[in-house]
């Protein structure tokens, strides 16, 4: 009779991991203890009352029916910052991969990939907080604001699209004598078509739920809206416009999820 | 091919989808010119004088940062209040997320277990804690923000706050959904033979998915640090709040200098939130 197995030692831990494990434990401490938070004040019964009253000033939310279309204006107005947003990003994202993928050499590459990270490093709301100072307010400086943005992230996924494309078919275009833009045209970028179209997509997604916010920093659509109405306390018109941004976000996730499933199907 | 090859050579075959090409563009042109009208692109506005003046100053100054060392030392102040309100609201965002995602997750239903089909009760509770979490992750943070800076006032708690709401309705969907996806096979088996939900989670379901939690966390973190920068615009304290009134000031040189704190410190959080991922995936 074979004896009961015991149990295998437990593996062991590295002390560097326990290091990491502290490390982020004071992390979190630090934060609570540094930051001013008010809490205290949070619980306490005129905070609760406070709290009740905001938000029992949402119900009803606003229905009249000029009010109904003009949220519905500040809607389309925001689909068309995200889509005319995300069209000039796909167009100067495309100018910036060619270079970007190493097209013509290695410094262009560096160079582009540099200002490729800044543009995606900074956020659609501060660039738009930026573009208040050259457009000012309205959607046009949202949509400048979505545009600088998204460039920067579709500028390096197109990039790293071209760069990881398959060289053969361009190659062979061009030891048969065709022109170097025709090659591209016909074997690289067909290539990469589809998977461009997807990330464009992705984006646009995106970009729809950024236009919706961008406005509070008084880049227009919905967002301008809410913030026009909270800061007059008008709340049965800031919920509407809240319901109505909710709507669009869940319109959009349907939507895709629809078109995902049918494209992955 | 058969036009391609009357054409002969030397003579360019037509365009076989030029009709479609053209259909196209001219679609295109058709949805382009109400969104021109709605989002107001007047590129133009961008060059006139007045604009040309204001943005030539504010873009010159930047050229020159600010670099004081006063300056310097509150940069530094709220970019650690941006780090610390991104850690703070994630840990409550945990702490909501964690309970909604023992609730939540299927895989967890006892009543399940043999017949398949799930106690009513437990069904709708389901549901509704899953409706919860939609409702809170469907408020884009800034709007909690918002929202948070008037009940309470300026400052870090909004910002705090409507992290911990957004990312404990996103975390608790995306938990459940990790641990739904892994091999149900230990987690049932303890069940079965009367384990606890806590311990079949425990023993069962985590040791195969806790390195994906654990990095989709550690992401979301970064993305808590991103996010928190950018509550400030609305009020709610950190690296935003003072770009925002530098802005207004049209301080060009401490908005460059910002900025380029701002980057640095995604880039960092990047590269922290990597060297995690690889440790602890």
């Amino acid at each position: 009779m074979t004896p009961i197995p015991t149990m295998p030692p437990a593996p062991r831990r590295h002390l560097s991991t326990w290091l990491l494990v502290a490390g982020l434990l004071a992390l979190v401490i630090a934060s609570f203890a540094s930051l001013p938070l008010q809490f205290s004040e949070f619980f306490t019964a005129a905070a609760w009352s406070t709290m009740a009253e905001f938000l029992g000033g949402f119900a009803p939310p606003e229905t009249a029916t000029p009010f109904l279309l003009k949220t519905f204006n500040a809607t389309l107005e925001t689909l068309s910052m995200s889509a005319l947003g995300t069209l000039l990003a796909v167009i100067a994202g495309l100018a910036m991969a060619l270079p970007a993928a190493g097209k013509f050499g290695a410094a262009p590459r560096a160079a582009t990939r540099a200002v490729l990270n800044v543009l995606r490093s900074i956020p659609e709301l501060v660039w738009a907080s930026l573009m208040l100072v050259a457009a000012g307010l309205g959607p046009f400086g949202g949509t400048m604001a979505l545009a600088f943005h998204t460039s920067g992230v579709l500028g390096r996924l197109f990039a790293d699209a071209l760069e990881n494309a398959e060289p053969l078919p361009q190659q062979t275009l061009l030891t048969n004598g065709a022109a170097a833009l025709p090659a591209f045209f016909y074997a690289t970028f067909q290539q990469t078509l589809p998977q461009m179209l997807s990330y464009t997509l992705y984006r646009w997604e995106n970009n729809i739920r950024a236009a919706a916010v961008l406005g509070v920093v008084g880049a227009g659509g919905l967002g301008q809206m809410l913030k026009y109405h909270l800061s007059l306390f008008q709340m049965q018109d800031a919920a509407t416009v809240i319901l109505a941004m909710l709507l669009l976000v869940a319109l959009v996730d349907a939507i895709s999820f629809m078109l995902r499933r049918a494209l992955t199907r | 091919m058969a036009t391609h090859a009357a054409a002969g050579f030397g003579v360019a075959p037509r365009d076989p989808a030029l009709r479609r090409r053209i259909q196209a563009a001219l679609l295109f042109a058709v949805l382009l010119w109400p969104m021109l009208v709605y989002s107001e692109f007047k590129p133009w506005l961008l060059f006139d004088a007045q604009s040309l003046v204001a943005s030539r100053r504010f873009l010159a100054q930047f050229l020159h940062p600010a670099l004081d060392p006063e300056f310097l030392k509150l940069v530094l102040v709220n970019t650690w209040q941006t780090v610390a309100m991104a850690s703070a609201g994630l840990t409550l965002a945990l702490l909501g997320a964690i309970p909604a995602t023992l609730i939540v997750t299927e895989r967890l239903s006892i009543s399940r277990l043999g017949s398949g089909k799930m106690r009513a009760s437990a069904k709708l509770l389901r549901q509704a804690v899953r409706w919860l979490l939609v409702l809170l992750r469907s408020v884009p943070e800034l709007v909690w923000a918002l929202l948070f800076v008037r009940v309470i006032g300026l400052g870090p708690t909004a910002g705090v706050l409507a992290i911990a709401l957004t990312y404990s309705g996103m975390l608790g969907k995306v938990y459940a959904e990790i641990l739904e996806s892994s091999d149900a096979h230990a987690a049932d088996t303890l069940l079965a033979n009367g384990s606890s939900r806590l311990s079949a989670l425990l023993f069962g379901a985590l040791p195969e998915s806790a390195s994906e939690l654990v990095s989709y966390t550690v992401y979301r973190w970064e993305c808590a640090i991103r996010g928190s920068a950018v509550m400030g615009f609305v009020g709610a304290g950190g690296l935003g709040q003072r770009m925002d009134e530098s802005t207004r000031n049209m301080a060009g040189g401490e908005v460059a200098t910002m900025l380029i704190v701002f980057v640095l410190l995604v880039a960092l959080a990047d590269l922290v939130s990597k060297m995690l991922r690889k440790r602890l995936g």
